[in-house]
Protein backbone atom coordinates (compact mmCIF):
# COMPACT_ATOMS: atom_id res chain seq x y z
CA UNK A 1 0.00 0.00 0.00
CA UNK A 2 1.31 3.42 -0.50
CA UNK A 3 1.23 6.11 2.40
CA UNK A 4 1.47 9.74 2.56
CA UNK A 5 3.45 10.54 5.15
CA UNK A 6 2.86 14.51 6.19
CA UNK A 7 5.47 16.29 8.39
CA UNK A 8 4.00 18.82 10.65
CA UNK A 9 5.44 22.08 12.31
CA UNK A 10 4.25 23.84 15.09
CA UNK A 11 4.84 27.71 14.66
CA UNK A 12 4.68 28.27 18.37
CA UNK A 13 6.84 25.18 18.81
CA UNK A 14 8.81 24.61 16.21
CA UNK A 15 11.17 21.32 15.52
CA UNK A 16 14.84 22.40 15.28
CA UNK A 17 16.48 22.74 12.45
CA UNK A 18 19.75 20.81 12.65
CA UNK A 19 17.90 17.23 11.53
CA UNK A 20 18.92 17.24 8.05
CA UNK A 21 22.14 14.74 8.83
CA UNK A 22 18.84 12.31 10.51
CA UNK A 23 16.96 12.91 7.98
CA UNK A 24 19.11 11.90 5.18
CA UNK A 25 19.98 8.68 7.04
CA UNK A 26 16.85 7.70 7.29
CA UNK A 27 15.98 8.64 3.77
CA UNK A 28 18.57 6.08 2.83
CA UNK A 29 17.38 3.33 4.80
CA UNK A 30 14.13 4.10 3.21
CA UNK A 31 15.57 3.08 -0.12
CA UNK A 32 17.69 0.73 0.64
CA UNK A 33 14.75 -1.42 2.12
CA UNK A 34 12.36 -0.97 -0.33
CA UNK A 35 9.94 1.74 1.05
CA UNK A 36 10.94 5.13 -0.26
CA UNK A 37 9.13 6.68 -3.32
CA UNK A 38 9.18 10.53 -2.90
CA UNK A 39 10.51 12.64 -0.05
CA UNK A 40 10.87 16.96 0.13
CA UNK A 41 10.74 19.43 2.65
CA UNK A 42 8.56 22.65 2.02
CA UNK A 43 9.44 26.28 2.14
CA UNK A 44 7.83 28.43 4.43
CA UNK A 45 3.96 28.61 4.36
CA UNK A 46 4.77 32.36 3.66
CA UNK A 47 5.97 30.95 -0.30
CA UNK A 48 2.45 29.76 -0.86
CA UNK A 49 -0.15 31.05 -3.73
CA UNK A 50 -3.62 29.27 -3.52
CA UNK A 51 -5.60 29.62 -7.30
CA UNK A 52 -8.67 28.90 -7.85
CA UNK A 53 -10.04 28.74 -11.31
CA UNK A 54 -13.58 27.59 -10.46
CA UNK A 55 -15.40 31.05 -11.60
CA UNK A 56 -15.40 32.75 -13.95
CA UNK A 57 -11.43 34.13 -13.81
CA UNK A 58 -8.91 32.59 -12.06
CA UNK A 59 -8.15 34.08 -8.61
CA UNK A 60 -4.39 34.12 -7.17
CA UNK A 61 -4.19 34.68 -3.55
CA UNK A 62 -0.74 34.89 -1.29
CA UNK A 63 -0.16 32.75 1.22
CA UNK A 64 -1.29 29.34 2.51
CA UNK A 65 -5.39 27.87 2.08
CA UNK A 66 -5.89 27.84 5.54
CA UNK A 67 -3.80 29.91 7.76
CA UNK A 68 -3.18 27.76 11.13
CA UNK A 69 -0.69 27.53 13.77
CA UNK A 70 0.22 24.03 12.66
CA UNK A 71 1.08 23.43 9.09
CA UNK A 72 2.85 20.92 6.42
CA UNK A 73 6.69 20.99 6.51
CA UNK A 74 6.92 18.49 3.99
CA UNK A 75 6.05 14.97 2.80
CA UNK A 76 7.37 11.54 1.86
CA UNK A 77 5.80 8.96 0.08
CA UNK A 78 6.13 5.01 0.95
CA UNK A 79 5.53 1.99 -0.26
CA UNK A 80 4.70 -0.47 2.67
CA UNK A 81 3.18 -3.85 3.23
CA UNK A 82 0.08 -2.76 5.79
CA UNK A 83 -0.28 -0.10 8.72
CA UNK A 84 1.90 -1.87 10.81
CA UNK A 85 4.97 -1.56 9.03
CA UNK A 86 4.14 2.31 8.19
CA UNK A 87 3.67 3.18 11.62
CA UNK A 88 6.69 1.77 12.79
CA UNK A 89 8.29 3.60 10.03
CA UNK A 90 6.36 6.82 10.63
CA UNK A 91 7.97 6.38 14.68
CA UNK A 92 11.52 6.54 13.50
CA UNK A 93 10.36 9.17 11.16
CA UNK A 94 8.68 11.77 13.58
CA UNK A 95 11.90 10.67 16.27
CA UNK A 96 14.29 11.69 12.81
CA UNK A 97 12.92 15.18 11.65
CA UNK A 98 11.80 15.86 15.40
CA UNK A 99 8.05 16.78 14.31
CA UNK A 100 4.46 14.98 14.50
CA UNK A 101 4.27 12.92 11.25
CA UNK A 102 0.89 12.21 9.98
CA UNK A 103 0.17 8.73 8.43
CA UNK A 104 -2.53 8.52 5.11
CA UNK A 105 -3.23 5.44 2.89
CA UNK A 106 -3.61 6.67 -0.94
CA UNK A 107 -7.31 5.40 -1.97
CA UNK A 108 -6.06 2.30 -3.75
CA UNK B 1 -35.36 -22.28 28.41
CA UNK B 2 -35.80 -25.25 26.25
CA UNK B 3 -32.49 -26.90 25.35
CA UNK B 4 -32.51 -25.76 21.86
CA UNK B 5 -32.23 -22.24 23.13
CA UNK B 6 -30.03 -22.93 25.69
CA UNK B 7 -27.82 -24.74 22.33
CA UNK B 8 -27.99 -21.60 20.46
CA UNK B 9 -26.83 -18.91 23.23
CA UNK B 10 -24.17 -21.70 24.72
CA UNK B 11 -23.25 -21.62 20.82
CA UNK B 12 -23.23 -18.18 20.28
CA UNK B 13 -20.76 -17.82 23.33
CA UNK B 14 -18.82 -20.84 22.42
CA UNK B 15 -18.44 -20.13 19.04
CA UNK B 16 -19.54 -16.26 17.58
CA UNK B 17 -15.50 -15.18 18.19
CA UNK B 18 -14.23 -18.21 16.08
CA UNK B 19 -16.81 -17.93 12.96
CA UNK B 20 -16.47 -14.34 12.37
CA UNK B 21 -12.02 -14.78 12.81
CA UNK B 22 -12.18 -17.60 10.12
CA UNK B 23 -14.60 -15.64 7.90
CA UNK B 24 -12.40 -12.48 8.46
CA UNK B 25 -9.39 -14.51 7.48
CA UNK B 26 -10.93 -16.32 4.93
CA UNK B 27 -12.63 -13.47 2.91
CA UNK B 28 -10.45 -10.41 4.05
CA UNK B 29 -13.09 -8.49 5.08
CA UNK B 30 -14.28 -7.70 8.53
CA UNK B 31 -18.30 -6.99 7.46
CA UNK B 32 -18.50 -10.07 5.59
CA UNK B 33 -17.01 -11.95 7.88
CA UNK B 34 -19.77 -10.05 10.78
CA UNK B 35 -22.57 -9.93 8.41
CA UNK B 36 -22.46 -13.66 7.30
CA UNK B 37 -21.63 -14.63 11.18
CA UNK B 38 -25.16 -12.85 11.99
CA UNK B 39 -27.05 -14.52 8.98
CA UNK B 40 -25.29 -18.18 9.93
CA UNK B 41 -26.36 -17.59 13.59
CA UNK B 42 -30.11 -16.23 13.10
CA UNK B 43 -30.49 -19.40 10.16
CA UNK B 44 -29.86 -21.49 13.11
CA UNK B 45 -32.45 -19.85 15.37
CA UNK B 46 -35.43 -20.52 12.31
CA UNK B 47 -33.65 -23.92 11.67
CA UNK B 48 -32.43 -25.99 15.11
CA UNK B 49 -35.99 -26.00 16.73
CA UNK B 50 -36.98 -27.95 13.71
CA UNK B 51 -34.54 -29.93 12.65
CA UNK B 52 -32.85 -30.41 15.59
CA UNK B 53 -29.25 -29.55 17.19
CA UNK B 54 -26.72 -30.41 15.03
CA UNK B 55 -23.90 -32.60 16.31
CA UNK B 56 -21.30 -30.56 15.88
CA UNK B 57 -22.96 -26.54 16.09
CA UNK B 58 -19.44 -24.86 15.75
CA UNK B 59 -18.88 -26.51 12.51
CA UNK B 60 -22.65 -26.13 10.94
CA UNK B 61 -22.73 -22.08 11.97
CA UNK B 62 -19.18 -21.70 9.98
CA UNK B 63 -20.10 -24.01 6.88
CA UNK B 64 -23.58 -22.17 6.94
CA UNK B 65 -21.76 -18.46 7.24
CA UNK B 66 -19.20 -19.59 4.78
CA UNK B 67 -22.25 -20.01 2.45
CA UNK B 68 -23.73 -16.71 3.58
CA UNK B 69 -20.40 -14.96 2.57
CA UNK B 70 -20.04 -16.25 -0.81
CA UNK B 71 -23.58 -15.45 -1.83
CA UNK B 72 -22.91 -11.79 -0.14
CA UNK B 73 -19.97 -11.87 -2.85
CA UNK B 74 -21.66 -12.48 -5.57
CA UNK B 75 -24.58 -10.39 -4.85
CA UNK B 76 -22.20 -7.62 -4.80
CA UNK B 77 -19.96 -8.76 -7.89
CA UNK B 78 -23.30 -9.04 -9.90
CA UNK B 79 -24.60 -5.34 -8.64
CA UNK B 80 -21.04 -3.80 -9.31
CA UNK B 81 -18.86 -5.25 -11.63
CA UNK B 82 -15.97 -3.05 -11.06
CA UNK B 83 -16.01 -4.67 -7.37
CA UNK B 84 -12.38 -5.58 -6.13
CA UNK B 85 -12.51 -8.71 -4.33
CA UNK B 86 -12.56 -8.21 -0.71
CA UNK B 87 -8.45 -8.05 0.53
CA UNK B 88 -7.80 -7.52 3.77
CA UNK B 89 -3.82 -7.63 4.38
CA UNK B 90 -2.99 -10.63 5.87
CA UNK B 91 -0.26 -12.78 6.90
CA UNK B 92 -0.47 -16.60 7.21
CA UNK B 93 3.05 -17.13 8.77
CA UNK B 94 2.37 -19.03 12.49
CA UNK B 95 3.20 -15.68 14.78
CA UNK B 96 6.37 -16.72 16.88
CA UNK B 97 6.95 -16.91 20.83
CA UNK B 98 3.40 -18.53 21.26
CA UNK B 99 4.20 -21.78 21.49
CA UNK B 100 3.05 -22.63 18.59
CA UNK B 101 -0.52 -21.23 18.99
CA UNK B 102 -2.44 -20.24 15.66
CA UNK B 103 -5.85 -19.45 16.30
CA UNK B 104 -7.41 -16.80 14.25
CA UNK B 105 -9.16 -15.11 17.39
CA UNK B 106 -5.98 -13.64 18.06
CA UNK B 107 -5.39 -11.86 14.95
CA UNK B 108 -9.57 -10.58 15.46
CA UNK B 109 -8.65 -9.79 18.88
CA UNK B 110 -5.40 -7.81 18.05
CA UNK B 111 -7.21 -6.10 15.14
CA UNK B 112 -9.72 -4.68 17.00
CA UNK B 113 -7.70 -2.99 19.55
CA UNK B 114 -5.18 -1.92 16.98
CA UNK B 115 -3.76 1.32 18.61
CA UNK B 116 -4.33 3.67 15.15
CA UNK B 117 -7.69 2.96 16.45
CA UNK B 118 -9.67 5.40 18.92
CA UNK B 119 -10.37 4.04 21.87
CA UNK B 120 -13.75 4.07 22.23
CA UNK B 121 -13.80 2.54 18.43
CA UNK B 122 -11.55 -0.21 20.05
CA UNK B 123 -13.93 -1.28 22.45
CA UNK B 124 -17.20 -0.93 20.66
CA UNK B 125 -15.06 -2.91 17.62
CA UNK B 126 -14.07 -5.64 20.16
CA UNK B 127 -17.46 -6.01 21.94
CA UNK B 128 -19.30 -6.70 18.49
CA UNK B 129 -16.65 -8.71 16.71
CA UNK B 130 -14.97 -10.59 19.21
CA UNK B 131 -17.92 -10.70 21.88
CA UNK B 132 -20.66 -11.05 19.53
CA UNK B 133 -22.66 -8.64 21.20
CA UNK B 134 -24.93 -6.77 18.74
CA UNK B 135 -25.10 -3.14 18.20
CA UNK B 136 -28.15 -1.81 20.50
CA UNK B 137 -26.16 -3.82 23.28
CA UNK B 138 -23.19 -2.11 22.94
CA UNK B 139 -25.12 1.71 22.32
CA UNK B 140 -26.87 0.70 26.05
CA UNK B 141 -23.64 0.28 27.98
CA UNK B 142 -21.88 3.12 26.98
CA UNK B 143 -25.20 5.57 26.80
CA UNK B 144 -24.52 6.28 22.95
CA UNK B 145 -27.59 6.59 20.45
CA UNK B 146 -27.72 3.05 18.48
CA UNK B 147 -27.20 5.39 15.14
CA UNK B 148 -23.92 6.69 17.01
CA UNK B 149 -22.82 3.42 17.81
CA UNK B 150 -23.36 2.09 14.56
CA UNK B 151 -21.48 4.58 12.76
CA UNK B 152 -18.49 4.18 15.03
CA UNK B 153 -18.23 0.51 14.71
CA UNK B 154 -19.02 1.38 10.90
CA UNK B 155 -16.15 4.06 10.46
CA UNK B 156 -13.77 1.76 12.33
CA UNK B 157 -14.04 -1.17 10.00
CA UNK B 158 -13.94 1.35 7.28
CA UNK B 159 -10.40 2.44 8.68
CA UNK B 160 -9.23 -0.79 9.06
CA UNK B 161 -9.45 -1.41 5.26
CA UNK B 162 -8.75 2.25 3.88
CA UNK B 163 -5.55 2.26 5.56
CA UNK B 164 -3.87 -1.39 5.82
CA UNK B 165 -4.70 -2.46 9.53
CA UNK B 166 -3.06 -6.38 9.33
CA UNK B 167 -5.27 -8.99 9.98
CA UNK B 168 -2.17 -10.39 12.02
CA UNK B 169 -0.86 -11.22 15.37
CA UNK B 170 2.30 -8.33 16.04
CA UNK B 171 5.81 -9.46 15.71
CA UNK B 172 7.35 -10.67 19.03
CA UNK B 173 8.93 -7.47 19.51
CA UNK B 174 5.63 -5.03 19.41
CA UNK B 175 3.58 -8.10 21.31
CA UNK B 176 3.93 -6.82 25.07
CA UNK B 177 2.85 -3.17 23.77
CA UNK B 178 -0.15 -4.44 21.60
CA UNK B 179 -1.34 -7.38 24.47
CA UNK B 180 -0.97 -4.42 26.74
CA UNK B 181 -3.50 -2.01 24.20
CA UNK B 182 -5.52 -5.27 24.02
CA UNK B 183 -5.94 -5.64 28.20
CA UNK B 184 -6.70 -1.58 28.29
CA UNK B 185 -10.10 -1.92 26.22
CA UNK B 186 -11.29 -5.14 28.80
CA UNK B 187 -10.50 -3.44 31.76
CA UNK B 188 -12.08 -0.29 30.34
CA UNK B 189 -15.68 -2.69 29.62
CA UNK B 190 -14.82 -4.00 33.05
CA UNK B 191 -14.97 -0.81 35.06
CA UNK B 192 -17.70 0.67 33.00
CA UNK B 193 -19.67 -2.34 34.04
CA UNK B 194 -18.28 -2.22 38.07
CA UNK B 195 -18.73 1.51 38.75
CA UNK B 196 -21.12 2.25 35.80
CA UNK B 197 -21.83 6.10 35.54
CA UNK B 198 -25.22 7.68 34.34
CA UNK B 199 -27.84 8.92 37.03
CA UNK B 200 -30.47 6.25 35.55
CA UNK B 201 -27.93 3.59 35.53
CA UNK B 202 -27.94 0.34 37.72
CA UNK B 203 -24.99 1.03 39.81
CA UNK B 204 -22.97 -2.44 38.67
CA UNK B 205 -23.57 -3.71 35.24
CA UNK B 206 -22.87 -7.19 35.34
CA UNK B 207 -23.42 -7.80 31.98
CA UNK B 208 -20.57 -5.79 31.15
CA UNK B 209 -18.30 -7.40 33.60
CA UNK B 210 -19.44 -10.77 33.28
CA UNK B 211 -18.54 -9.84 29.02
CA UNK B 212 -14.80 -8.41 30.09
CA UNK B 213 -14.36 -12.00 32.21
CA UNK B 214 -15.06 -13.84 29.37
CA UNK B 215 -13.04 -12.43 27.11
CA UNK B 216 -10.14 -11.73 29.07
CA UNK B 217 -10.57 -15.71 29.87
CA UNK B 218 -10.40 -15.79 26.00
CA UNK B 219 -7.41 -14.46 25.41
CA UNK B 220 -5.67 -16.25 29.00
CA UNK B 221 -6.50 -19.37 26.85
CA UNK B 222 -4.92 -17.94 24.03
CA UNK B 223 -1.39 -16.52 25.91
CA UNK B 224 -1.44 -18.22 28.64
CA UNK B 225 2.21 -17.48 29.25
CA UNK B 226 1.92 -14.07 29.30
CA UNK B 227 2.21 -12.35 33.07
CA UNK B 228 -0.22 -9.54 32.78
CA UNK B 229 -3.03 -11.73 31.42
CA UNK B 230 -2.92 -13.64 34.29
CA UNK B 231 -3.02 -10.44 36.51
CA UNK B 232 -5.42 -8.88 34.34
CA UNK B 233 -7.88 -11.93 34.97
CA UNK B 234 -7.32 -12.02 38.04
CA UNK B 235 -7.83 -8.72 39.44
CA UNK B 236 -11.18 -9.10 37.55
CA UNK B 237 -12.26 -12.03 39.32
CA UNK B 238 -11.24 -10.93 42.75
CA UNK B 239 -12.99 -7.72 41.85
CA UNK B 240 -16.12 -9.66 40.18
CA UNK B 241 -16.15 -11.85 43.52
CA UNK B 242 -17.42 -9.34 46.02
CA UNK B 243 -19.89 -7.59 43.25
CA UNK B 244 -23.01 -8.84 45.70
CA UNK B 245 -21.45 -7.67 49.07
CA UNK B 246 -20.51 -4.29 47.49
CA UNK B 247 -24.24 -2.63 46.98
CA UNK B 248 -26.59 -2.93 49.82
CA UNK B 249 -30.21 -3.90 49.37
CA UNK B 250 -31.26 -0.27 49.58
CA UNK B 251 -28.57 0.70 46.69
CA UNK B 252 -25.87 1.95 48.27
CA UNK B 253 -22.45 1.69 48.33
CA UNK B 254 -20.81 -0.58 50.89
CA UNK B 255 -16.98 0.69 51.39
CA UNK B 256 -14.70 -3.16 51.77
CA UNK B 257 -14.62 -2.40 55.43
CA UNK B 258 -18.37 -2.43 55.70
CA UNK B 259 -18.97 -5.45 53.48
CA UNK B 260 -20.53 -8.52 54.59
CA UNK B 261 -17.23 -11.14 53.77
CA UNK B 262 -19.01 -14.35 53.64
CA UNK B 263 -21.35 -12.87 50.89
CA UNK B 264 -18.04 -13.01 48.91
CA UNK B 265 -17.95 -15.64 45.86
CA UNK B 266 -15.46 -18.25 47.76
CA UNK B 267 -15.15 -19.87 43.97
CA UNK B 268 -14.20 -17.02 42.12
CA UNK B 269 -11.51 -15.74 45.35
CA UNK B 270 -10.24 -19.49 45.03
CA UNK B 271 -9.38 -18.73 41.28
CA UNK B 272 -7.86 -15.43 41.52
CA UNK B 273 -5.70 -16.53 44.34
CA UNK B 274 -4.47 -19.07 42.13
CA UNK B 275 -4.04 -16.85 39.39
CA UNK B 276 -1.80 -14.35 41.95
CA UNK B 277 0.15 -17.31 43.32
CA UNK B 278 1.26 -18.75 39.73
CA UNK B 279 2.18 -15.23 39.37
CA UNK B 280 4.37 -15.14 42.10
CA UNK B 281 5.92 -18.08 41.44
CA UNK B 282 7.13 -16.33 38.05
CA UNK B 283 7.99 -13.41 39.87
CA UNK B 284 10.18 -14.93 42.17
CA UNK B 285 11.74 -17.22 39.28
CA UNK B 286 12.73 -13.22 37.99
CA UNK B 287 10.08 -12.38 35.88
CA UNK B 288 9.15 -8.99 36.72
CA UNK B 289 5.34 -8.37 37.36
CA UNK B 290 3.64 -5.66 35.65
CA UNK B 291 0.65 -3.63 36.84
CA UNK B 292 -2.18 -5.49 36.87
CA UNK B 293 -0.62 -8.33 38.57
CA UNK B 294 0.39 -5.73 41.75
CA UNK B 295 -3.38 -5.05 41.52
CA UNK B 296 -4.39 -8.54 41.33
CA UNK B 297 -1.92 -8.84 44.35
CA UNK B 298 -3.34 -6.10 46.53
CA UNK B 299 -6.54 -7.51 45.66
CA UNK B 300 -5.50 -11.03 47.05
CA UNK B 301 -4.40 -9.04 50.06
CA UNK B 302 -7.42 -7.92 50.94
CA UNK B 303 -9.72 -11.58 49.88
CA UNK B 304 -7.58 -13.25 51.93
CA UNK B 305 -8.72 -11.53 55.50
CA UNK B 306 -11.41 -13.04 56.87
CA UNK B 307 -12.35 -9.53 58.71
CA UNK B 308 -11.01 -5.96 57.49
CA UNK B 309 -8.99 -6.36 60.75
CA UNK B 310 -7.16 -9.18 59.35
CA UNK B 311 -6.03 -6.86 56.54
CA UNK B 312 -2.24 -6.92 56.23
CA UNK B 313 -1.96 -3.05 55.38
CA UNK B 314 2.25 -3.28 55.25
CA UNK B 315 1.77 -6.14 52.76
CA UNK B 316 -0.83 -3.57 50.64
CA UNK B 317 1.35 -0.58 51.11
CA UNK B 318 4.57 -2.43 49.73
CA UNK B 319 2.66 -3.56 46.70
CA UNK B 320 1.59 -0.03 46.09
CA UNK B 321 5.28 1.24 46.53
CA UNK B 322 6.45 -1.10 43.99
CA UNK B 323 3.11 -0.23 41.45
CA UNK B 324 3.99 3.76 41.78
CA UNK B 325 7.52 2.85 40.91
CA UNK B 326 5.60 1.05 37.31
CA UNK B 327 2.84 3.65 37.11
CA UNK B 328 3.42 7.25 38.76
CA UNK B 329 0.16 8.23 38.29
CA UNK B 330 -1.98 10.65 40.60
CA UNK B 331 -4.68 7.95 41.41
CA UNK B 332 -2.34 5.17 42.05
CA UNK B 333 -0.96 8.04 44.83
CA UNK B 334 -4.41 8.34 45.72
CA UNK B 335 -4.65 4.88 46.20
CA UNK B 336 -1.85 4.48 47.96
CA UNK B 337 -2.32 7.05 50.36
CA UNK B 338 -5.45 4.69 51.66
CA UNK B 339 -2.73 2.38 52.57
CA UNK B 340 -0.42 4.60 54.07
CA UNK B 341 -3.60 5.80 56.54
CA UNK B 342 -3.88 2.18 57.72
CA UNK B 343 -0.12 1.95 58.45
CA UNK B 344 0.90 5.36 59.50
CA UNK B 345 -2.34 7.14 60.42
CA UNK B 346 -4.46 9.90 58.59
CA UNK B 347 -2.40 12.45 59.14
CA UNK B 348 0.36 10.84 57.38
CA UNK B 349 -1.86 10.05 54.48
CA UNK B 350 -3.56 13.61 54.23
CA UNK B 351 -0.03 15.07 53.84
CA UNK B 352 0.29 12.32 50.76
CA UNK B 353 -3.35 13.65 49.58
CA UNK B 354 -2.95 17.24 49.13
CA UNK B 355 0.02 17.77 46.72
CA UNK B 356 -2.48 16.09 44.08
CA UNK B 357 -5.27 18.45 44.54
CA UNK B 358 -3.57 20.47 41.48
CA UNK B 359 -4.43 17.22 39.04
CA UNK B 360 -7.29 15.39 40.41
CA UNK B 361 -9.30 18.22 41.72
CA UNK B 362 -12.04 16.93 38.96
CA UNK B 363 -11.76 13.80 40.27
CA UNK B 364 -14.66 12.46 43.27
CA UNK B 365 -12.50 9.48 44.36
CA UNK B 366 -9.66 12.26 45.25
CA UNK B 367 -12.54 14.32 47.38
CA UNK B 368 -13.63 10.62 49.15
CA UNK B 369 -10.90 10.11 50.28
CA UNK B 370 -10.28 13.25 51.24
CA UNK B 371 -13.22 13.86 53.06
CA UNK B 372 -12.80 10.53 55.07
CA UNK B 373 -9.29 11.10 56.10
CA UNK B 374 -10.43 14.59 57.39
CA UNK B 375 -13.61 12.90 59.24
CA UNK B 376 -10.88 10.38 61.15
CA UNK B 377 -8.59 13.77 62.20
CA UNK B 378 -11.95 14.76 63.53
CA UNK B 379 -12.24 18.03 61.19
CA UNK B 380 -15.68 17.79 60.47
CA UNK B 381 -16.29 21.37 59.05
CA UNK B 382 -13.54 20.11 56.08
CA UNK B 383 -14.20 16.96 56.17
CA UNK B 384 -18.17 18.00 55.18
CA UNK B 385 -16.72 20.28 52.50
CA UNK B 386 -14.84 17.44 50.61
CA UNK B 387 -18.09 15.10 50.92
CA UNK B 388 -20.29 17.35 48.94
CA UNK B 389 -17.25 18.11 45.91
CA UNK B 390 -17.41 14.48 46.15
CA UNK B 391 -20.88 14.00 45.83
CA UNK B 392 -21.51 16.48 43.28
CA UNK B 393 -18.61 14.41 41.09
CA UNK B 394 -19.49 11.36 41.55
CA UNK B 395 -21.48 9.42 38.97
CA UNK B 396 -22.63 6.42 39.82
CA UNK B 397 -25.84 5.83 41.93
CA UNK B 398 -24.61 3.46 44.48
CA UNK B 399 -21.14 6.20 45.16
CA UNK B 400 -23.65 9.26 45.74
CA UNK B 401 -26.05 7.00 47.88
CA UNK B 402 -23.43 6.19 50.45
CA UNK B 403 -21.01 9.63 50.30
CA UNK B 404 -24.84 11.09 51.37
CA UNK B 405 -25.24 8.87 54.30
CA UNK B 406 -21.14 9.33 55.66
CA UNK B 407 -21.99 13.02 54.86
CA UNK B 408 -25.12 13.35 56.99
CA UNK B 409 -23.28 11.13 59.46
CA UNK B 410 -20.35 13.95 60.83
CA UNK B 411 -20.91 15.93 64.08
Amino acid sequence: MRYLVSVIDDKSNPGSTDRQPAISAFNERLMAEGYWVFAGGLADTDAATVVDNRGEQAVFSDGPFVESKEYLAGVWVWEAPDLDVALKLATEASRACDRKVEVRPFNE
Amino acid sequence: MSDVEAAITRAHHDEWARVVAALARRFGDLDVAEEAAAEAFATAVERWPADGVPPNPGAWLTTTANHKAIDRIRRENKRDDKHKEARMLRDDTPPELLGGIDDDRLRLIFTCSHPALAMEARVALTLRMVGGLKVPEIARAFLVRETAMERRITRAKAKIKAAGVPYRVPAAEDLPARVSGVLAVLFLVFNEGYLATGPDTDPVRHDLTAEAIRLTRLIRALLPRDGEVAGLLALMLLTEARRTARVSANGELVALDEQDRGAWDAALIAEGHRLVRERLAAAAAGDAPGRYQILAAINAVHTSAPDIRDTDWSQILALYDQLVRLDPSPIIALNRAIAVAEVDGPQVALAAVDPLEQTLADYHAYHATRADLLRRLGRSLQSRAAYDRAIALAGNTAETAYLTRRRDQLR
